[in-house]
Formats: C-alpha cells, structure tokens, sequence
C-alpha cells in the first residue's frame, strides 16, 4: 500500500512539470489555433539562461529562495524575449497564410533552436545550479514527499488559477478572448492584435521559464535536447486534456504523469513514451477533442 | 521555346557539362595518397568529446595525445610524424560510423583508436573490419566488440571478467546477500555487464530481488527506484554511465533508499560526483586503473599528465594512454607501413607495461588484466583493492 502511494505521489510529481508546460502550448494554441512547437525550446533556453544567470551572479553562494526567485527572474526574461522574437519574426510575416505553413515555420524553429543550442551552449550536458536546495517535507512511513514536488505542483496550480483570472477577469483577457474568438472582429472593436499576441507569448513563454527553473532543480542534468521530449509530452498532455483549456491542460498532464509512472513500476520502463502516444490516440478515439475539450464553447 | 531561351538551355547544359569533365579529372588526376606515402603516419580516433557522456572521449582524448606528442618529441616513428585526425561522435551509434566511415575511406588513417562505449564501438567495428584497418577500443568492455573480426581489439577487459569480479567483491567484501539492478536497456555494456554479474551473484548464492530498466537519456527514476525500496536491497548494482548514475543515486536516497550502490567502469568521470554528490559517497565500482596505484608506469602516467593538463586523471585517460602507446609501439614494429602490417604486430603485443597494468592481448584480442576496486569518497576514489580475473 505504501510503496503505491509512493507510485501516486511520484506520479503527480512527474505530471505536474507536464502540466506547467502544457499551460504554454494550450494559451497559444487558444488564441492562434497555432501548435507552437517551439515552446520546448524556449523551456530548454530557460533553462540555460537560469544556468548561466546563476553563475554570472553567483547565485549558488547562497542558496535559498532569494537566489531562487532571481533565477526564475532571469529565466522569464529571457524566456519571453525569445517567445517574442520567434512571434515577431518567424509567426507574424505568415499571419495571413494558411495553419499549415506556420506549423512547418514552428517545426522549423524548433529545430533550428535545438541546434543552434548545441553550438552556443555545446553538446555535453551542464549541471543545473542548485540556487535552492532540495529537503524531505513529509515522511510517513516509507512515503516521502519533497519540497521540490510539492513546489512545482504548487506552481503549475497557481498559474492555472492565475491565468483562468487573467483571461476571464481582466480587460487584456478579454481582449485576448476576442482576438482568439476572430482576428478581424477584435480589429474592429480597436483592439490591437499584434499587441495582443504579443502578450499571449509573453505569458506562454514565461511559463516555460518557470517550469526549466523547476526541472533544471529537480533533474539537474540540462543540454540543447532536453526539450524535445518533455516538449512532445507535454503537448500529449494538452491534447489529452482538451487543447485550449486551462484546466485540461492540468488534468491531461497529471494523467500522463500517474500512467507513465504506473507503466514503469508494474510493466517496464521500455512502454513508458509508448504509453504516453499510445493514450493520446485511444483517448482521441472516444473524445475527439480532449478529456475537457469542448468544441468551440469557450477557449483561452 | 523562343530562341533566346533554347540559348541559355544550351549554355548551361554546355556549362554543367563542362563543369563534369573538369569534375572528373580532377578526380582522376589526384587519388589521396596512401598513408604511408607520406611523411605522416595517420591515426585516427573517434570519441563522445561532446553529448552524455561527454567526459568519457575527452579523458580519452587527453590520454591519447600525451602518449602521441611524446612519440613526436622523440622523433616520430621512422622518421615519421603522427598526426592524430579526432572525429567527434557526440555519443550516437550512428555518428559513430558515420565518422568512422570519413577516417577510413577520405583520411586514410592507418589505425583507428575508439570508443568507449560498446554501443558506439559495435556501430564502427563492422567498418573498420570491412575495411581491414586494425581498431584499438581503449576501454569497450563487452565481448561482442572483439568478436566482430580480426582486426578489432582492445586494451581493457571484458564484462565476462568484470561482472564476476564485482559480483564477488560484493558478496565476499560487502557481505550484501540482497542485490537489486538497474540497467540501461539502450546500452549493450550494461545489459552485458548486469547478465554476468547476476550469474556469478548467484552462483555464489546472493539473492536478486529486483531487476529494473530504464532508457539512456531518461531523467526520472522513482517508479523504479520505489519498486527497488519494496524489496529492501542491501546493495544496488547500477551498471550504466555517469550522468544517469549521478541522478539516480540522488533520487535514491531522495526516496530514503540507504542501501550500498555498486557499478562498473561507466562510473569513472569526475562529473559523477559533480551530479550525484554526496548521494554516490560511499559507492564502489569496478575500474581499469586507480590513481592511488603504486606501480612505476602508472605514477610515471599520472605525473606527465598532471604537468600537461594540470588535473589527476581518470580511468579513461589512463586506457586512451594505454592504447595510444600500444597502437604506436605496434606502428613502430611493424616491417612496413601497412593496416595489416599494424595488425599483426598488435596481435602480438605482450606483457605491455602500461598505466593501467599489465596488457598482454589474447588470442580473442582482449587484455589480460587485473581490476581495480574504488570507492567514491567526496571527488577522489580511493584504491580499495585489486582483484586477479580466476573464477
């Protein structure tokens, strides 16, 4: 019983990096309709500029969570720099063209940032600096829950909160809303779109941010590949929930978290990214759009 | 078709044409030379100087140029300079060929010094064969590498003789009765090393009470390490590579996991500690070498390359210097400037005094060689033993 409770709370932890990522992919997908592969990449970049933030202002010296929120200081601002420039000079010239070729034009990015990171940051990977350290919270028995996992569910919650607010709330969400409801119309009620998707992919990217900081610390293992992955399950993840939606991009994360953490305890680790592609088609099969997808009702 | 179009049409066939014939002459008026023929030797290496494992082809790396700079301090060999060609796999199976392919049919190189991994040496050893250029793997330690063909060898020993070693030492030193093993199901050195491991364990009548996979590149292990926690080991055998070594040892005694962790040669990086910190203090791990070891040759090794890299070097470095020195000293013997010349001579290598120990090349072109026991303590490893390969 304990060693399943055990599989529970490790499988959440796992699911809750996914969740944090997927909010990325699910905000701009909700107001572009675009699959914005890049977004991996910006969380790998995130995480090299937490790295090498960290050391230039020797954040390691004392760890805590002073040099830990400066480092999620650096990473956003460079994570939503990026998001900006990829909007700005890779997405906004093809505004007016079919999906298909700005998801080639994502693609594209995506894989001209994984490789040029080999050649800035180099191949070999880099130990993720420890600006916070990693302490047993609870132990009960043989259970045992650590202050990282609960932080990154912690903050993978709070910024759905925040961002249902965000959109549903404050006068830019509704913006935002219009904008993602029809380009043309938000235009013509004065509402600037550039403008708009622009902080759309401020928002996304600085999600990313957060979520390399938070892995950087709990896998401490970072190198110019390490999105592609994460990156494809976590879009697994906010397909599964209901692409465009908040909280399924949540949901869909923690249920890809607790099913590969089952797989790899009871069947083996050689199923693990099997399951994860193998759930989105069985669940894809059943219900089209997503566990709490909903078909045009409301998006982000 | 207008007139002026048939024009340009017919100039640029004409152009490319031209172009061909230039092509083909130049092909066909200069063949690269072959190695001998020129005043270099050629010798090329092929290693993981970037990727996961990253610190395994740079130590290598280091190891192998000390050896060859020396030799061309001293002369070169027959009047000859060697010219190391280093090619970087970046730790793929596929790159690894690739490469190795480039060293042979564009370089010429006579030799060929690489890899570490067994993976990657299993990927270029079919080439090197087929071509009939002799390959020294300074430290791949499963069978299947030398079984690949006569012109493939190697200067360390194989997992059929670590594997047993290790197993003893835990059973006879350690007194661990419960082993638990997580393996590396991408990378033929773990499958092979955990295989004979578990054999001899228990044989000697230790108990396995848990095997366990995971994927090279894989960042979580809790579903398996949680797993390895129900069936309280009292040591548990990692036979995988450093950086995958280091993650799980942390989330090992994350998840309160306290039991004695044991590896093979796949451990030896100073990074290991740099990732596991103190979660691997304590560990032990079979080596090709220990930096404590008396013998002359070795504090000999480790005093030059302090003076040329300024920092103590690992197990790899000693086994690319080994194999470095081997390959040469095969060169120099060799009657004439040849792969199968090289060959041969390599085949022939005997009682070679090296860093590492003693390399004598048996008739399957494997070392004969004794295995060293470490324990990680903080960033050094100390010596704890060294064990004979009886069975």
């Amino acid at each position: 019983m304990e060693e399943l409770i055990q599989h529970v709370i490790n499988g959440l932890n796992l699911g809750a990096i996914y969740a944090l990522i997927a909010l990325g992919y699910t905000m701009v997908y909700g107001v572009l309709q675009l699959i914005n592969f890049a977004h991996s990449e910006v969380y790998m970049v995130g995480a090299f500029a937490a790295y090498y933030g960290a050391l230039r202002f020797h954040l390691t010296d004392n760890p805590g969570w002073g040099a830990f929120g400066l480092t999620l200081l650096i990473a956003m601002v460079i994570c939503s720099a990026l998001g900006l420039c990829i909007e700005r000079f890779a997405y906004r010239p093809l505004r007016g063209a079919p999906k298909t070729n700005t998801l080639i034009t994502a693609i594209g990015v995506s894989l001209f940032l994984q490789f040029a990171g080999q050649v800035v940051f180099g191949a070999d990977p880099k130990l993720f600096p420890e600006v916070l350290r990693d302490e047993t919270l609870f132990s009960f028995g043989e259970i045992r829950i650590q202050l990282f996992d609960v932080t990154i569910l912690a903050v993978a919650l709070v910024a759905m909160l925040l961002l249902n607010y965000f959109i549903n709330k404050t006068k830019t969400g509704m913006a935002i809303r219009a904008v993602s409801f029809s380009f043309r119309s938000a235009t013509l009620m004065g509402i600037n779109v550039n403008s708009i998707i622009m902080v759309t992919f401020i928002v996304g990217s600085s999600l990313a941010g957060i979520g390399a900081v938070l892995v950087g610390l709990k896998y401490p293992k970072i190198q110019p590949l390490m999105g592609t992955l994460i990156g494809l399950k976590a879009f697994v993840a906010a397909v599964l929930g209901g692409i465009g939606n908040l909280p399924g991009a949540i949901v869909g994360g923690l249920l890809m978290g607790l099913c590969e953490e089952m797989v790899v305890a009871y069947l083996s680790s050689t199923y693990r990214d099997a399951l994860a592609f193998g759930l989105l088609i069985f669940i894809l099969l059943f219900k089209p759009s997503g566990i709490m997808g909903q078909t045009r009702v409301e998006k982000v | 078709m207008s007139r002026l179009n048939q024009i340009m049409v017919g100039a640029s066939v004409a152009c490319m044409a031209i172009a061909f014939s230039f092509g083909c002459t130049k092909n066909s008026e200069t063949p690269a030379p072959p190695a001998a023929a020129d005043n270099v030797i050629k010798i090329g290496q092929f290693g993981s100087m970037t990727g996961d494992e990253a610190t395994f082809g740079q130590s290598t790396d280091k190891g192998v140029r000390l050896a060859i700079d020396a030799r061309n301090a001293a002369g070169g060999i027959k009047g000859k300079k060697i010219v190391l060609l280093t090619e970087d796999d970046q730790g793929k199976p596929e790159e690894a060929s690739a490469v190795v392919k480039k060293l042979i049919t564009q370089d010429k190189v006579i030799a060929l010094l690489g890899e570490v991994a067994s993976t990657r040496s299993l990927a270029a050893a079919p080439i090197a064969q087929q071509f009939k250029v002799p390959m020294v793997s300074p430290s791949s330690t499963n069978p299947k590498v030398t079984q690949v063909g006569d012109y493939i060898f190697r200067v360390c020993f194989i997992d059929p003789v670590q594997g047993p070693i290790v197993a003893r030492f835990a059973h006879d030193t350690l007194k661990v009765m419960k082993v638990a093993i997580l393996k590396d199901l991408k990378s033929d050195y773990s499958l092979g090393l955990s295989e004979f491991f578990v054999k001899k364990f228990t044989e000697l009548g230790g108990k396995i009470v848990a095997e366990q996979t995971f994927q090279a590149g894989d960042s979580d292990f809790k579903g398996q390490l949680t797993r390895i926690r129900a069936s309280a080991p009292d040591a548990i055998f990692i036979p995988a590579y450093y950086t995958e070594v280091g993650l799980i040892a942390r989330q090992a005694r994350q998840l309160g996991l306290k039991a004695v962790l044991i590896g093979g040669d796949g451990w030896d990086s100073p990074k290991l500690f740099e990732i596991g910190q103190e979660s691997v203090n304590g560990s032990y791990f079979s080596n090709h070498y220990s930096s404590e070891s008396p013998a002359p040759a070795t504090q000999d090794f480790i005093k030059k390359y302090k003076e040329k890299f300024n920092e103590t070097p690992d197990g790899l470095a000693a086994a690319g210097f080994d194999a470095a020195q081997i390959l040469l000293n095969a060169i120099a013997s060799a009657p004439e400037l040849t792969s199968a010349a090289v060959r041969e001579r390599l085949a022939a290598t005997k009682d070679f005094d090296g860093a590492t120990g003693k390399i004598t090349i048996n008739a399957d072109r494997n070392a004969d060689k004794d295995i060293f026991i470490v324990k990680v303590d903080g960033k050094a490893l100390k010596f704890v033993t060294l064990l004979k390969p009886t069975n």
